[in-house]
């Protein structure tokens, strides 16, 4: 087990470099100079050459890129993420007043897809082949399908302005939440559906399942009971991996809803050319996409004792 | 589940095999392939056609023609600028399947070749280039996409480049695992032995059976790079103005949201009906070419 937990933690660290190196090098990708660009984005006029020199100076652009790196990730590793190009703020101050925002969108969200998913998948498993599975299947079909922020605009269209039930934009409030999280929600809800009823296809098809059968026990039962439970052991992990999802889409969502959140911000960095916090965003939510797909892989094998060795490939 | 494939078979390698077994499959379709496969054939209809027999321009602005709802002339109403919401969804099309068609591509080509170079080379081989697949897995897909396409600065060729650079390590893990299943067959054991040079090892035994995984893969792939373009290009980050692409005609619509519905409903439809019809062809390919389908949760390492 520890040995185990130690090869994780390897391999993490491995993956962790790699993404940090990728997500400093982006700048890098700019095309001409990075600091000519950023001062004339920042500006909206061509920046003089002394400018250009200042800035390189200030924000150590001058130094090779090794270095630059090794120094970036130092700070990183210990918390600091740089300080913004235009607010002239720590980006780690910066990303950390608008986590709440994004958690508790991820959260209902997910709540959200959890609630709609496991009905539709169970109740879709159970009457196998007749309309109501069929209808189900559609509807998952459209849920994965459809552009989440179109999604996001219909439901301002009829719940907002036409029915005039929850305010359109913002955050704080629980009326300004419903919406973007039913928008994010439904997506997921669409995947989890597929998973919960391809999952309690598998179980019911066990013989233990029919052992409970023909010992009587009523169908309700042996669906609800022993079916179920087994049924969401994968089910459990799938929505743990829909992490990286929520963060996918809380970038355009919260555009739709001009919710303030780490993907508003993050769009907005990328437009102004703010570097240290487009950096910080995409090594903070990636790393926190790693670190729960590591935690699910445990939470798997600690739910279900038969896939310990399972997952090993030659 | 697992039963005996027929394209496991020797006798079906090579190019000739290949068709042999295509003319087969073709025989065997399944309503999601044929249901998908009319609304993808409809919309190259619409998309190569619509364009020649629209009798209006894309991008001119009609402005005493401003946000007419549908109309015998205008079946799909105008937009904010006077100019006719189908014709721009129809050049629309154009854009959407030509971006999703060029970054499928590229992405099934990297990947196949990084997965097909892990699974024949060497020890170290493998692992420096599993370790990269796991380093792009590990990005949040559109979060990369955005900051790619951002920094590169906004343009369709820019997203094209993003959603490439984001998606093709899948297909590196599919060709990985198949070519590594494949290797250890006698069929392949025996040409080893009998001298057949890499080249030929790769051509004739090891991608004819990568084929199917990777055309499935490809197929539901098409559809969500559609959807990432579209989130890209409603951001702002895609096709320029006054091109006509669906994301950002939905981006220009939000404003008349009240007064003109049409505008962000219409492309939004279009969307969605061009995503359903690559997921249901992807899903009707997959039951037929694929039958032993690993899902990801089974093939991921990290």
């Amino acid at each position: 087990m520890l040995r185990s937990l130690l090869a994780r933690l390897g391999s993490l660290s491995a993956v962790m470099a790699g993404v940090s190196l990728i997500t400093y090098g982006f700048v890098f990708l700019t095309p001409g100079d990075p600091a000519y660009t950023i001062l004339r984005e920042q500006r909206q006029s061509s920046p003089s050459a002394a400018e250009v020199a200042a800035f390189r100076a200030e924000h150590g652009l001058d130094d090779p890129f090794l270095v630059q790196y090794g120094s970036w990730l130092t700070d990183a590793v210990q918390g600091d993420l740089g300080t913004s190009y235009l607010q002239s703020e720590p980006v780690t101050s910066l990303v950390l007043a608008q986590l709440p925002n994004t958690l508790e969108l991820a959260l209902a969200a997910t709540a959200v897809s959890v609630l709609l998913a496991v009905p539709m998948g169970v109740v879709s498993a159970v009457h196998r082949g007749t309309w109501i599975d069929r209808a189900s299947q559609i509807a998952a079909l459209v849920g994965i399908s459809m552009p989440n922020f179109w999604l996001g605009y219909l439901l301002i269209l009829v719940c907002s302005l036409w029915l005039g039930l929850t305010p359109v934009s913002g955050a704080g409030t629980l009326g300004q939440l419903v919406l973007p999280a039913l928008t994010l929600g439904t997506g997921m809800a669409a995947i989890v559906t597929r998973l919960v009823r391809a999952s309690m296809l598998e179980v019911l098809d066990a013989d233990y399942v029919d052992t409970a059968r023909s010992k009587g026990v009523r169908e309700r039962l042996v669906v609800y009971k022993h079916a179920l439970r087994n049924a969401l052991v994968p089910v459990v992990t799938i929505v743990g991996l829909q992490f990286g999802t929520v963060i996918n889409g809380a970038v355009v969502v919260e555009a739709v809803f001009q919710r303030p959140g780490l993907g508003t911000l993050l769009v907005d960095a990328v437009f102004a050319r703010d570097y240290p916090i487009v950096q910080g965003v995409v090594l903070l939510t990636t790393f926190a996409f790693v670190v729960t797909n590591q935690l699910v892989d445990l939470a798997y094998v600690a739910l279900d004792p038969r896939i310990e060795h399972r997952g090993e490939r030659p | 589940m697992s039963k005996s494939t027929p394209e496991l078979v020797p006798s079906n390698v090579g190019l000739g095999g290949l068709c042999r077994r295509y003319r087969r499959f073709a025989l065997q379709t399944n309503t999601a392939i044929r249901l998908g496969g009319g609304v993808i054939w409809l919309l190259v209809l619409v998309a190569l056609v619509g364009p020649v027999v629209s009798p209006y321009d894309p991008t001119t602005q009609v402005l005493e023609m401003r946000l007419r709802g549908p109309s015998l002339a205008h079946p799909l109403g105008t937009d904010a600028l006077g100019r006719d919401v189908a014709t721009r969804l129809a050049y629309g099309a154009r854009v959407s399947l030509a971006l999703a068609l060029a970054a499928t591509l590229v992405r099934l080509v990297l990947g196949t070749a990084v997965g097909l170079l892990a699974a024949t080379g060497g020890r170290l081989v493998d692992v420096l280039l599993m370790r990269l697949v796991d380093v792009q897995l590990a990005f949040p897909g559109l979060v990369l996409a955005l900051v790619i396409a951002g920094v590169l600065g906004p343009s369709l060729r820019n997203v094209v480049i993003a959603l490439s650079i984001v998606g093709w390590a899948s297909y590196a893990r599919v060709v990985r695992g198949t070519v590594l299943s494949i290797k250890a067959r006698p069929f392949v054991q025996s040409a080893t032995l009998y001298g057949t040079p890499w080249h030929r090892l790769v051509k004739r035994h090891l991608l004819p059976h990568v084929v199917n995984p990777v055309i499935v893969l490809a197929t539901l792939n098409l559809g969500t790079v559609v959807l990432a373009a579209a989130g890209l290009s409603y951001l702002g980050l895609g096709a320029q103005p006054p091109t006509a692409e669906w994301g950002s005609m939905i981006a220009d619509g939000r404003n008349y949201m009240r007064s003109a519905p049409w505008l962000v409903t219409a492309p939004g439809v279009a969307i969605m009906a061009t995503v359903i019809g690559f997921n249901l062809l992807g899903d009707g390919l997959r039951d037929r070419l694929d039958p032993d389908h690993l899902n990801d949760r089974q093939r991921r390492r990290t």
